[in-house]
């Protein structure tokens, strides 16, 4: 019995718990099973997925990226205030903002593979930099139709309605940013199982020197899981700005730390002990059902943190076994 | 000192196995106090788990251990460690701590035990580690940091420890495969020692003329069963061999022949680094040649500049008659070359990914169309590796950690099978091979000649060179001082030039 449970445990366990909650929310909650709720509930997750989207990657190839929640800010504030503050058409928007987030991840590569700053280290600093340009920019204020400008008159733009669409419109009766989500989970999932760099980003991050001496160019391959981290970053920002409505400062900030859980307890999802695309998703809706759930159960934000951080542990501690065991 | 003296630890009966699989079957073994005796037998014969039973890694199934007449279960390291059973396995460093000092680390028992002295007489530590040193001989300072330390000096300060805690029984787990000539000459000195202060000492070696040399018993196990236990003098190497094979080894070294051809492979005046100092050598289309060197003499750093893995300062390389660029592997590979390298499980395979994944990845190019992989084309190539070099696995998605090692190696060098690559370094390839992997790597590289391939082989081993290769280059300090035609050089000869040269260089 023993010997069946436990690599049932490893490998479903975090499908089955879901299940389990989900199962425990709905009986507690009749607005809980609902395609209403659950839509919402996708919804809410698609910000931080695309984030855990970017961590997954650089995280594959074996590095981190701390950068990511001020990627986020700096492009929320980007977006709005191209809009508010310039007026530019859509394409503009979204081109710039995404090349913003594309240069900090190359900011970020250079660091890391070229000068060899660690890392956390070099993400740290970055981070910072970031988060403090974010702000300087936008001399602290968040970004909203006709604000008042430093000069004393009013912005000139509003945010246009097509790109508030891209946060609040829906396609089918589904939410625009649900399928948004839903078609980059499947295309990176693709990407890292049938395409050649794909597969290069994975075995560089499982043993870079062997990678190298097996004639892969390793610092390129690196190189570009940064820029995709960021790239995917600054598409959070985007969903955000849109979202809202406006440019808020710092919105980046708490998504970071939400979207590296939910990486993590996709190490656990199918005993996979590293980084997956399907397991992100799996980890990024597991948080979002518990935030809704809980939610509805009139629990206290902050109290959720606190069911959160368990349930986190726990995924680690399964795969973590798991780990060990295999190696024994 | 209570000591073996000549009473007998004794194995009897000891069966254990893993998964259902017996690793060992009904086996006796005995030591007693003051000899010298090897343990040998290809990887997988059982012999080290016999020595974690006997040293309480693991739990035998059936069997018991006896010393002087007294029985004994071992539940744990620690237990045997009590009755006097140690063992100094390869991986030094788990042992000791980096930045403690030699005397701390050969007492740590002591000074860890809630039975030792509430404080620490520092210069009385040091003086009975000085003295414990001495007498075993060594001069190493008590208060330097190990982690100062040269692994073979490592070694020694687990011996001191073990001969500090009283040991009757030593097991060395293949000691001298990391050791140059001369660390394994003092290790022996310490060896002889300890056996003639009356410890039984158990010698797990790969090498024979090193069992010749300094054993007086030698056991041999295949396939979990001890197969031969002769005095020394009784035997020799090839009765050896043919029992750790199970039948007589026809040639050792199996030579193919092959047609040499032009020069394929030419290399000018390269520095690299501060161990490669201006070599210069060519290798010729289905030819082998050897480069043999003690350890240090920069092999390793001279095969890793010729695959652009390190800087090259200075030099031209050039394949088939176009210069090559050696700025990465990746553009080494693109001139034509490959490297299988010496730290096999860190740089040559990922252990933790599939066989399958392994073999495919310098040829992810090729197996690919818009960068979209092709699975078929990916399976095809790695069932025509696993055939045709005789790789055993269960099947293509097993893991290369779960391989033994040369079934590893032979996954190092697959991966290049599928690749345009015209010459091929080998970095110490059979190192930490059993003897039958030996063979077929030989017959890998004897068949990549064949088909007019360039080899240039790198090894400390000298027999391995004079028996396989065409041309012998010996290495010292970092220059090829000496160069060989096949049949002209005697392993004394290439001892005399690797290791005379350094003295006139010096």
């Amino acid at each position: 019995m023993k010997k069946l449970l436990l690599p049932f445990t490893f490998k479903y366990g975090a499908l089955v718990f879901i299940g389990l909650v989900v199962l425990f929310f709905s009986l507690n909650d009749e607005a809980f099973f609902t395609y209403g709720n659950l839509t919402d509930i996708l919804r809410s997750i698609s910000i931080v997925t695309f984030i855990a989207i970017g961590v997954t990657i650089s995280l594959t190839v074996d590095g981190f990226d701390l950068s990511v929640g001020s990627t986020v800010s700096l492009s929320t504030v980007l977006t709005a205030t191209l809009m508010v503050w310039y007026e530019m058409p859509l394409i503009v928007v979204l081109v710039v903002s995404i090349a913003v987030g594309a240069l900090i991840g190359l900011l970020n590569a250079f660091l890391i593979v070229k000068v060899r700053i660690p890392d956390l280290l070099a993400t740290l600093a970055v981070m910072f930099i970031v988060s403090g340009i974010h702000k300087t920019y936008t001399k602290g204020y968040s970004i909203y139709n006709n604000m008042p400008m430093a000069d004393g008159s009013t912005a000139p733009g509003v945010m246009l309605p097509e790109f508030l669409w891209i946060g609040q419109g829906k396609l089918f009766g589904v939410p625009f940013p649900v399928i948004l989500m839903l078609l980059a989970v499947i295309a990176v999932h693709l990407f890292f199982k049938y395409t050649r760099w794909g597969r290069q980003m994975i075995m560089t991050g499982g043993n870079e020197e062997a990678a190298r001496l097996s004639g892969l160019r390793v610092k390129r391959i690196r190189t570009l899981a940064y820029v995709a981290s960021g790239v995917f970053a600054s598409i959070g920002g985007i969903l955000f700005a849109s979202r809202i409505g406006s440019g808020q400062i710092d919105a980046g900030a708490p998504l970071l730390m939400e979207a590296v859980a939910a990486v993590f307890v996709g190490y656990s999802v199918f005993a996979a002990g590293r980084p997956n695309m399907i397991g992100t998703f799996v980890g990024a809706v597991l948080m979002g059902v518990l935030a809704n759930g809980l939610t509805m159960l009139n629990i206290q934000y902050y109290t959720t943190d606190i069911i959160k951080g368990a349930v986190l542990v726990l995924a680690l501690a399964v795969t973590f076994i798991h780990l060990s065991r295999r190696k024994a | 000192m209570e000591q073996l003296n000549g009473a007998e630890l004794q194995m009897r009966n000891v069966s254990k196995s893993f998964a259902g699989v017996p690793a060992l079957k009904s086996v006796d073994f005995g030591v007693r106090g003051g000899e010298i005796h090897a343990l040998l037998g290809s990887n997988g014969a059982g012999k080290s788990t016999l020595m974690k039973i006997l040293s309480g890694a693991y739990e035998a199934e059936e069997g018991t251990v006896e010393i002087g007449g007294r029985s004994f279960r071992f539940n744990s390291p620690s237990d045997a460690k009590q009755a006097g059973i140690h063992c100094v396995y390869q991986e030094v460093d788990t042992s000791l701590v980096p930045h403690l000092s030699v005397s701390e680390n050969i007492f740590m028992d002591r000074i860890a035990s809630s039975k030792g002295e509430k404080w620490l007489n520092w210069r009385k530590l040091h003086d009975q580690a000085q003295t414990l040193l001495r007498r075993i001989g060594l001069s190493l300072s008590p208060r330097t940091l190990v982690r100062n330390l040269s692994l073979s000096e490592k070694q020694m300060v687990l011996i001191a420890r073990l001969v500090a805690e009283e040991a009757k029984v030593a097991i060395l787990d293949e000691p001298t495969a990391p050791l140059s000539i001369e660390e394994t000459d003092k290790l022996f000195r310490i060896m002889e020692g300890l056996k003639a202060s009356g410890i039984a000492v158990i010698f797990i070696t790969h090498r024979l003329p090193e069992v010749f040399r300094i054993c007086d018993r030698i056991t041999v196990m295949r396939d979990g069963q001890r197969v031969l236990t002769e005095q020394r003098e009784n035997i020799d190497a090839a009765a050896v061999v043919r029992a750790m094979l199970g039948r007589s080894f026809e040639e050792e070294y199996p030579k193919l022949s092959a047609d040499i051809g032009e020069t394929l492979f030419s290399v000018q005046g390269l520095y690299a680094g501060p161990r490669v100092k201006g070599v210069d050598l060519e290798v010729r289309r289905g030819e082998i040649a050897a480069v043999v060197g003690l350890v240090g003499a920069g092999k390793t750093e001279l095969s890793r500049a010729l695959f652009g893995a390190d800087p090259v300062q200075k030099g031209t390389v050039s394949v088939g008659g176009r210069r090559a660029d050696l700025r990465s592997p990746n553009d080494a590979l693109r001139s034509g070359i490959a490297l299988v390298p010496e730290e096999r499980r860190k740089e040559g395979i990922l252990v933790r990914e599939s066989v399958l994944h392994n073999l495919s990845l310098p040829i992810l190019q090729s197996i690919s169309r818009l960068g979209i992989l092709s699975g078929a084309a990916e399976r095809k190539h790695a069932d025509r590796q696993i055939a045709g070099l005789g790789i055993k696995t269960p099947g293509v998605s097993q893991l290369t950690a779960y391989l033994s090692g040369g079934n590893q190696q032979k996954v190092s060098i697959g991966k290049w099978l599928g690749t345009e690559a015209e010459v091929f370094l080998f970095d110490e390839p059979t190192k930490g091979v059993d003897i039958g992997a030996k063979s077929d790597i030989f017959r890998i590289i004897g068949q990549l000649a064949r088909q007019g391939k360039g080899i240039l082989y790198l090894t400390s081993e000298f027999p391995e060179a004079l028996g396989l290769a065409d041309r012998i280059l010996v290495m010292c300090d970092g220059v090829i001082v000496k160069s060989f035609a096949r049949g002209e050089a005697s392993q004394e000869d290439l001892l005399y030039y690797a290791s005379a040269g350094r003295e006139e260089l010096a």
